[in-house]
């Protein structure tokens, strides 16, 4: 066994405040292959590798490499072992030369000085060692988001002369033609016997450079298959998660709630769209009605949402709501039309954590209020009070900091601070991220009852489950690209279908 | 159920923003109380009340000023280099106006005369005030666009005009120190009404800015911009104006400083008004537990703060410390405030009262 595994990780278990980030997951490293590790946001891929590289320490569970028994410590030790890392954001120093940056820390010295002629020989080996031609003496920022990407590589193979090379996401920000450069890298270094550990969310790469693919779903393991042998359809089920269980209650109010959406669209897109971010697409979104929107992540879901808001600016297309076009797109315009968004990031783009849950709460509404009409104290704690009480927040009180609660309650102070606007239009992006299953159904239901009232949702999730279960009718994102839409009820088989693309 | 009651009000105490400031304020007048005969000895004169205590009031009414302006800075997780440059701006903007002949190479005799009056001014003492406060607003204003709109970190979008402030104030008043005559005006740093006029001024400063943000939705809106812009933008809040607000502010209560101090020393000295104020202005607001990385903030436990400071300066000339090392003792201050303020000492507090609680 110890003899095909490099790396043999077992049930591992860890921690965080309010979340089980993983939970008994098993992952082993062949040598010499290459091995995608998937799942969607929150599915504990970055705290594996973190567990791996000595960034976090597991509350449990075993590492073995190369059949011995370790305890990495620290990421400087995770590299002496010869386990190497290249981070998504590419963290390098684009003023420094592209010898200076693949050798840092480690530059040959002479007479106590940098030796700057073997320094740039060094690099240019290495470099060569991946096939790349650059002049290494000339800054880094000159050079494209590939070769810095390169030059990233380059360096995690110097510093550690790598047996084990992880690359998260490396090609996040590169186009096709620099992807296959990075691939024929990857090739390379595999033929050499170095064990890639390879993370994306693009299905396509997946299935053009790996081996073996691990996936995981919510802090579990849910298998490691061989690449060869798993259809890209059955690849998307098992990263969504699907139980083919029974039609729920939720199923049943959805149903009734149907009758409830009005036939004008309240929300109407057409050609919208902004470079970089979403290609221009359609949409309607009726009174009464929940609206899912299904992608895998990175797809385009968030711009879409931040679209509609106005957290970004369109540059193609336009906007409708009561059939008037918006003209002033940002989060105040969209507040006072009656617009509401969830973000999809909840510490950075929702909660202000030392703020207390009343005044976390009455934040969006006090801000369309302006500065001087205020809410009186005891307005603000009626405010806060009603909305701790309707949504079942765990707080000993509205005085509380909001830093000091859960996860899922949180995400519930961030739906009372959106619906005390009293919006027209819910957009809520992830809203069961991260938090646990019973707030997750709570949250749910809650959509529900809130289309019945007559808003409208835009309900976004990486659960294609749980988007199946609150949605009216969904539509399905793909490469930054809204590619199709399915009223009523639709077979799980088919949106992810869409989701995939591709033949399947 | 008494004993319940006060104990938990103890947590209050000890958890509020105005703890820690008082502490270190109880500390130095213990410290007076021992070593310094007669230090709380406060008489009168005239109807008028006198001694150390209404010292370190009077002669803190400057930091306090700057320091209620600098909390609002703070806590959108600004700073501001140049509230002294501002004072010394508003000052020589007030003594010019007061007496525009300084300038001239030569007078006729009967307006020499005039110039040493005590009871001549060349503008009304309104149309002075309004125009140096006028003009410390538009400092102020022009350091917020700097930082809201043409996003450059406070620091360095603040430390422009606290360079070319000096100047400015000196091309206003063509490079002449000018001493100030008229007795109205002086009222304003050294006049009595039973206390220094001075502290009537810090009292209305603090009641307007109090009022600005607690009684609108300023203050929660500045607090949160300094926690979080991100949040804050996606909840609706213009981080911009919210900034732009905040340094006007500040270059006001700058420009209200500098006629405090112009009026106390009865010149307008462009290079030496305001030295290094901004520094105990910061200080102030650190001493009042409004973190530099912005957030929450107590506009009251800044003023305590300035006291403070000014508690220990007068302490320190009273048992006879020369001015000069009186900056080193300032810096021993400090490491005590940054002790004082740490995680294992609020812990330690936090156990303590618990206990205590417990106990109970």
């Amino acid at each position: 066994m110890s003899d095909e595994y490099i790396i043999e990780m077992r049930e591992i278990d860890k921690a965080f405040p309010g979340v089980q980030a993983l939970s008994k997951v098993d992952f082993f490293l062949r040598r010499g292959e290459i091995h995608a590790l998937v799942g969607e946001n929150g599915a504990g891929k970055s705290t594996l590798i973190k567990i791996l590289t000595g960034v976090e320490k597991p509350d449990a569970g075993k590492i073995t490499l190369d059949g011995e028994e370790v305890k990495v410590r620290s990421p400087l030790h995770a590299q002496e072992l010869g386990i190497s890392t290249v981070y998504q954001e590419v963290n390098l120093c684009p003023n420094l030369t592209v010898a200076e940056n693949i050798l840092i820390g480690r530059e040959p010295k002479k007479w106590g000085r940098i030796n700057w002629g073997a320094m740039n020989a060094r690099a240019r080996e290495i470099l060569q060692r991946l096939d790349i031609d650059v002049d290494v003496t000339k800054p880094l920022g000159l050079y494209p988001v590939a070769i810095q990407q390169m030059a990233a590589v380059a360096r995690a193979l110097e510093i550690a002369s790598a047996r084990v090379l992880i690359l998260d996401e490396p090609t996040s920000s590169l186009d096709a033609h620099e992807t296959a450069q990075l691939f024929k890298v990857m090739r390379r270094l595999k033929s050499e016997g170095v064990a890639i550990i390879f993370i994306t969310h693009f299905i396509d790469q997946v299935y053009q450079i790996s081996d073996r693919i691990t996936v995981l779903r919510n802090g579990r393991l849910v298998g490691t298959f061989e690449t060869a042998s798993i259809p890209r359809l059955e690849l998307i089920a098992k990263m969504l998660g699907r139980s083919l269980t029974e039609l729920d209650e939720m199923s049943q109010i959805k149903l009734e709630t149907r009758k409830h959406i009005k036939g004008e669209a309240l929300l109407r897109a057409r050609g919208l769209g902004f470079a970089g971010g979403i290609e221009p697409f359609d949409l309607e979104l009726h009174a009464g009605e929940v609206l899912g929107l299904a992608g895998l992540l990175g797809s385009g879901r968030t711009e879409v949402a931040q679209l509609l808001f106005g957290v970004e600016k369109p540059d193609s297309g336009f906007l409708e709501m009561d059939g008037q076009e918006v003209r002033d797109f940002s989060p105040l315009a969209s507040i006072s039309r009656g617009v509401a968004l969830c973000p999809e990031d909840r510490k950075e783009a929702g909660i202000v954590d030392e703020l207390t849950v009343r005044e976390n709460i009455i934040l969006a509404l006090q801000a369309s209020r302006g500065w001087f009409k205020y809410l009186n104290k005891q307005q603000q704690y009626e405010i806060a009070e009603r909305y701790i009480q309707l949504l079942n927040i765990a707080t000993p009180s509205a005085d509380q900091p909001v830093k000091n609660l859960s996860g899922g309650n949180q995400q519930k102070v961030i739906l009372a601070r959106w619906l005390a606007t009293n919006p027209r239009v819910l957009i809520l992006d992830e809203p069961t991220r991260g938090i646990d299953v019973g707030a997750k159904a709570e949250i749910q239901r809650l959509v529900l009852s809130l289309a019945e009232e007559g808003k409208a949702c835009l309900f976004i999730s990486s659960e294609l489950e749980e988007v199946l279960r609150t949605s009216h009718r969904i539509a399905v994102l793909r490469d930054r690209k809204k590619v199709t839409e399915f009223s009523g009820e639709v077979d799980e088989q088919r949106i992810m279908q869409a989701i995939a693309g591709g033949e399947a | 159920m008494s004993v319940q009651k006060s104990s938990t009000m103890l947590r209050k105490i000890t958890e509020s923003r105005l703890f820690f400031p008082f502490v270190a304020l109880a500390f130095i007048l213990l410290f007076d109380l021992i070593i310094v005969p007669g230090f709380f000895r406060i008489y009168t004169r005239e109807g008028n009340l006198y001694g150390n205590l209404i010292d370190i009031l009077r002669n803190g009414s400057t930091v306090s000023l700057l320091a209620i302006g600098m909390t609002l800075v703070i806590a959108t997780r600004g700073v501001d280099l140049s509230v002294g440059a501002v004072m010394a701006i508003a000052a020589s903007v007030a003594a010019i106006l007061m007496n525009p002949y300084v300038l001239a190479r030569e007078l006729p005799p009967h307006i020499v005369k005039f110039m040493t009056d005590p009871n001549f001014t060349y503008q009304p003492l309104w149309v002075v005030i309004l125009a140096a406060l006028a003009v410390s607003a538009i400092c102020g204003a022009w350091n917020g666009l700097l930082v809201a709109y043409g996003k450059i970190q406070p620091m360095i979008a603040t430390l422009i005009l606290m360079i070319a402030g000096r100047g400015i104030a000196q091309l206003i008043t063509n490079g002449v120190r000018i001493q100030i005559f008229y007795e109205p005006y002086a009222f304003i740093g050294q006049g009595w009404i039973i206390l220094p006029f001075s502290l009537y001024l810090v009292a209305i400063v603090f009641a307007a800015a109090w009022l600005l943000t607690r009684r609108t939705s300023i203050g929660m809106f500045i607090e949160s911009v300094g926690i979080n812009s991100r949040s804050s933008f996606f909840s609706g809040i213009d981080e911009k104006k919210i900034k732009l607000l905040a340094y006007t502010f500040c270059g006001l209560c700058a420009g209200i400083a500098g006629l405090v101090e112009s009026a106390n020393i009865k010149t307008s000295d462009a290079f030496n008004m305001g030295q290094t104020k901004e520094l105990d202005a910061i200080l102030a607001v650190v001493i009042g537990g409004t973190l530099m990385s912005g957030g929450r903030f107590s506009l009251f436990a800044s003023v305590v703060g300035a006291w403070v400071i000014q508690a220990i300066t007068t302490s320190m000339y009273a048992i006879g410390v020369p001015a000069f090392a009186l900056q080193a003792v300032k810096g021993v201050v400090v490491i005590f405030v940054v002790l004082l303020y740490s995680e294992q000492v609020r812990n330690l507090v936090q156990k303590l009262t618990a206990r205590k609680e417990a106990r109970l």
